[in-house]
């Protein structure tokens, strides 16, 4: 029988080579981190437009699709070069408190109430408020994503200016998840219940059920996204050149133009506006 | 059922096509599991047999923690491990959070109280049918602990075996201090956690029948591996 004693030397050589193994891989490549929400991702933009980035500028783009709330504290802990969310007050917290160097309007969809197709509380073609008054009224089961996103800081906001403190009000057919859109929509879809949603991220949703939009169209229902490059006084370590270079992109008419090129079964998910001081 | 049909199908051609960003999923998934089970098993190992042959105070406290690791939440890990590798926390100047190398020290972390505990259990009964002989030959007992880590290597083994399972298999860390991104840290298990939010529930499903099948072909590669090693079918 061959023995194989483990000698100190070969432990010593073996822990080496891990170290190596397991020491980061020397960056060569001109990469930037984006902090980003999970409706970018999800809906299938990023997956379009980064090889465009990759092509014209050269620079691999790695994005954590996080929601709103967590992406703007990773970049607030410096461990993102840019920033690309939408939630327009926090965005402008995120600045005011110096983490941001400057904010540029993007591109905008909108969000969709959606809902089971018998429409148990009957809010097809209501009003946004009016909509969630009756979801409220009727206690019909409704999904929050409960995660500080931007789709769950708008939906807050819908719900006061319906003149509801969900905060207080909710019972049990509120039901806060604390997870991303689609996982959302994997709930609403398997307990039929009413959800607040972007509508890229629905439009690229496959695991539909018996989902449908009830209500659209209505101004309220607006959702803006701004992107932002981490601020370098505050954490020196950040790409500004590359972060800055990607932001002025997209800002671009040819990034505004690649955006708007977007498009599922022939729908364009987002519309470009970085030309609206504005937004 | 035609969720599990569609599945199997959609395995089955991901495999036959060899889709080129599934198989850097698979590369990256295997790299870093095997490579953060190996270093867990470097670092367990030997602290498991050294518990089984030497008597210290607070020997017993170790054992008692390692066993209570075995345990351990792998998204308190993840989160801990973000902390420290954060630009803000103490280790941020390596600037390795969102890296593979974050997903390997997550995933060692994880495997070493596995390697300690199995490892540890094992060496008693080892040290207790062996570790007389071993010292009457004159060995200190450092010495010795060469010698009965070779006699038990097949539970060496098992302990590696186990390890790797934890982290192949493992999301809630490595999803944290990964950051999921595609074409860098995804891995099998954060793709499958991102087509189920999407909606793509048959293809996450067939991405998790590859990783079972994954799974046996390494642990059936390691079987006669060990086998050939040891000599003993």
């Amino acid at each position: 029988m061959k023995r194989w004693s483990i000698k100190m030397p070969t432990i010593a050589v073996l822990i080496s080579a891990m170290a190596l193994l397991c020491a980061p891989a020397l960056a060569q490549e001109k990469s930037i981190v984006v902090a980003s929400t999970t409706s970018t991702q999800d809906s299938g933009l990023f997956g379009y437009l980064l090889p465009l980035v990759k092509q014209k500028l050269g620079i691999t783009v790695k994005v954590l699709a996080q929601g709103t709330g967590q992406a703007l504290d990773t970049a607030r802990r410096g461990d993102a070069d840019v920033v690309f969310v939408h939630a327009r007050s926090a965005e402008e917290k995120f600045l005011a408190e110096g983490f941001g160097v400057k904010r540029f309007p993007v591109m905008y969809n909108d969000f969709v109430l959606i809902g089971p197709k018998g429409d148990p509380a009957g809010i097809k073609g209501k009003d946004v408020l009016t909509a969630l008054q009756t979801i409220k009224a009727k206690s019909a089961a409704f999904v929050s994503r409960g995660d500080r996103s931007g789709t769950h800081i708008a939906e807050l906001a819908l719900w006061k200016k319906a003149g509801i403190d969900v905060g207080h009000d909710k019972g049990p057919w509120y039901k806060e998840i604390g997870q991303g859109m689609g996982a959302a929509l994997n709930m609403a879809s398997a307990s039929n219940a009413y959800v607040l949603a972007d509508r890229g991220t629905w439009l690229a949703f496959k695991n539909r059920g018996e989902l449908t939009i009830l209500v659209e169209g209505d101004k309220r229902l607006f959702n803006q996204y701004g992107v932002m490059l981490v601020n370098p006084a505050k954490h020196p370590h950040v790409k500004k050149d590359l972060g800055q270079q990607f932001i002025d992109w997209l800002v671009s008419p040819e990034g505004q133009r690649a955006i708007a090129g977007y498009k599922i079964n022939g729908q364009q998910l987002f519309y470009p506006n970085a030309d609206d001081p504005n937004a | 059922m035609s969720d599990f049909t569609d599945a199997l199908r959609t395995a089955g051609l991901l495999i036959v096509h060899l889709d080129p960003e599934v198989r850097g999923i698979v590369l990256l998934s295997l790299t870093v599991s095997l490579t953060g089970s190996f270093c867990a098993f470097l670092i367990g190992s030997p602290i498991g047999t050294a518990l089984a042959i030497y008597r210290f105070p607070g020997r017993g406290a170790l054992i008692v923690a390692a066993n209570a690791l075995l345990g351990l939440p792998p998204v308190v890990v993840g989160l801990a491990i973000y902390l420290l590798l954060s630009r803000s926390g103490p280790l941020g100047s390596l600037g390795i959070l969102f890296t593979p190398a974050a997903m390997i020290i997550a995933q060692a972390v994880l495997g070493t109280p596995i390697v300690v505990a199995l490892v540890h259990r094992m060496m008693v009964d080892a040290w207790a049918t062996y570790g007389d002989a071993l010292l009457v030959d004159g060995a200190s007992r450092l010495r010795a602990l060469p010698s009965i880590m070779s006699i038990g290597r097949d539970g060496l083994f098992t302990a590696f075996l186990a390890a790797f399972g934890r982290a192949i298999a493992e999301v809630g860390a490595i999803i944290i201090v990964g950051g999921n991104i595609r074409d860098y840290t995804r891995t099998m298990t954060t793709a499958i956690a991102l087509e189920t939010s999407k909606g793509e529930l048959s293809f996450a499903l067939a991405l998790g029948i590859i990783l079972i099948v994954l799974s046996m072909i390494v642990s059936g590669l390691s079987l006669v591996v060990a086998r050939t090693l040891t000599g003993r079918w």
